[in-house]
């Protein structure tokens, strides 16, 4: 690959400076924060955190935007990132205790102050309750992939970044709430295991029931890609059907593994509760040990 | 902190969100086409015209402009969405039928020379313009619209496929967008479409985000 490629492919299709310093502030205090810890056992937290935090940064601000405009099934492909993959592996590393090392003391001030605040607390916790959350995770793909606003979604400027920023959003609050590594009642949003379980597995059949339907569909669900052109010439219906397949499989199968990560957890609070009756002798490390208050 | 039931909070988002969606109904004229007034920007581009003189959207101020994109080799869309236009442009008077303009523009500059596109374009009548540009042209007027094109493979005799836009973009006599016409529009729908926008000219409503 020649350098003029690489600078192609690197380039935004739509810069949004303020976007690109929030990834920029979060990724240099990340990494701030593993310098001033310097612990082994953050190595594979960061590893997932900066794949997350990578794949988000790249499905938005460089050329792979301009696919995804262009092309239903690599739209797709881009939602399952920003709502899906991404947000999970950032929430799995749970990075607050290395980006609170790594960010400046009146940032961590601030970032609790208005965490505290009532109104915040109040929404955060209205959320984050599992029936709002799951209804907010199937909500918002049913909401964007429903043909009218999809095709003006896709057609303004400013609806298509809202669009794509409430996704990424609503996978951060979702998987944060999914696979928070406390004790269950350590935090009036921390659920019980099971039940958050059962909201994994309530949202992946409305996810297959649409992706099923697009990718089954006859005729053409969405014809903005054909009014705005595609980048490439394909057929719209086997674009249809990748992007139906894409929102099928790939996303019910999110669940899945959440679950597995989930039943690991609860496997490591139980251990933990047998360790504290053993004397406190120090339990083994878990993969999310420090338990940092918020 | 403050401690507000769960129902409640429930019921009073429920509240909110309908005073918000009260407060959207209005009554814009109803149209067969996607109404996109405010959604893109005005009319604004660089190009070159059929004689390979520079054009631009000043040159169809004062004229409701009717935008397609394609190429002159296309074999099904281009050739029937131009007669579409000319059979909807039909079925108006012919007072009404000279406030409009359509201009068609190639996004296959490599094959559609200008005196091609001339061809093309006048095949279909004197209300047809046809323009082309570089590929920054191009580009910059194809990002403004939010639509793309792209080229496909040649085969042996070295023709090959372009996949462009197959909307018409209507802007109105100040380059105000206005309204994005389907394919599968009827001709009927779109001349009755032409008619309620001539009779609703006035009702602009503010300039989009500029690109």
């Amino acid at each position: 690959m020649s350098l003029s490629e690489i600078i192609h492919w690197a380039t935004p299709w739509e810069p949004l400076p303020w976007l690109i310093a929030v990834f920029a502030l979060v990724a240099i205090c990340y990494v701030c924060g593993l310098a001033r810890r310097r612990r082994a056992r953050d190595i594979l937290p960061a590893i997932a955190f900066f794949i997350g935090l990578g794949a988000m940064y790249v499905v938005m601000q460089t050329y792979v935007d301009y696919y995804a405009q262009y092309m239903f099934f690599i739209h797709r492909g881009q939602h399952l990132i920003l709502h899906h993959l991404g947000p999970f592996l950032i929430a799995l590393s749970m990075p607050t205790a290395v980006l609170a090392a790594g960010a400046p003391g009146w940032v961590n001030r601030g970032t609790r102050f208005i965490g505290e605040l009532p109104p915040v607390a109040l929404v955060y916790r209205f959320l984050q309750h599992p029936l709002i959350s799951a209804l907010l995770f199937v909500g918002l793909i049913y909401f964007w992939l429903w043909p009218a606003v999809h095709f003006t979604a896709m057609l303004s400027a400013r609806d298509y970044w809202v669009m794509n920023l409430s996704m990424a959003v609503d996978g951060l609050l979702f998987w944060w709430f999914m696979l928070d590594p406390r004790r269950p009642g350590t935090t009036r949003t921390t659920y019980s295991i099971g039940l958050r379980i059962i909201v994994l597995w309530a949202v992946m059949p409305p996810q297959i029931v649409l992706g099923a339907y697009i990718a089954l569909a006859d005729h053409t669900v969405y014809d903005v890609y054909a009014v705005c052109g595609r980048a490439f010439p394909i057929s719209p219906i086997v674009d249809q059907q990748i992007g139906g397949l894409i929102t099928w499989i790939p996303a019910a199968m999110m669940s899945v593994v959440a679950t597995l990560a989930l039943l690991r957890l609860a496997f490591v609070h139980e251990r933990e509760a047998g360790n504290q009756t053993k004397a406190n002798a120090g339990g083994p490390a878990s993969l999310h040990p420090e338990r940092s208050p918020t | 902190m403050i401690r507000i039931p769960f129902a409640r909070s429930i019921a009073l988002a429920v509240v909110a969100a309908s005073l918000l969606l009260a407060g959207c109904g209005s009554d814009t004229p109803d149209y067969n086409a996607h109404d996109i007034q405010g959604v893109m920007p005005d009319l604004a581009f660089n190009l070159t015209d059929e004689s390979g003189k520079p054009l631009d959207a000043d040159d169809f101020a004062g004229d409701i402009t009717l935008l397609f994109f394609g190429y002159t080799n296309c074999p099904d869309i281009c050739p029937a969405t131009m007669a579409r236009i000319r059979a909807a442009l039909g079925g108006l008077d012919t007072e009404q039928r000279k406030r409009f303009d359509v201009l068609f523009v190639s996004v296959d500059p490599e094959r559609d020379t200008p005196e091609r596109i001339e061809r093309f374009t006048t095949s279909f009548g004197p209300d047809f313009v046809g323009a082309t540009g570089t590929e920054e042209q191009l580009r910059a007027l194809s990002k403004r619209y939010r639509v793309t094109y792209g080229y496909g493979e040649p085969n042996d005799s070295g023709f090959y496929l372009v996949s462009h836009s197959s909307a018409i973009f209507v802007f109105d006599p100040n380059g105000r967008v206005r309204l994005l016409v389907n394919q599968n529009e009827s001709v009927d729908g779109l001349t009755q479409d032409l008619k309620t926008l001539l009779e609703h000219l006035d009702d602009t409503a503010p300039p989009a985000e500029n690109a």
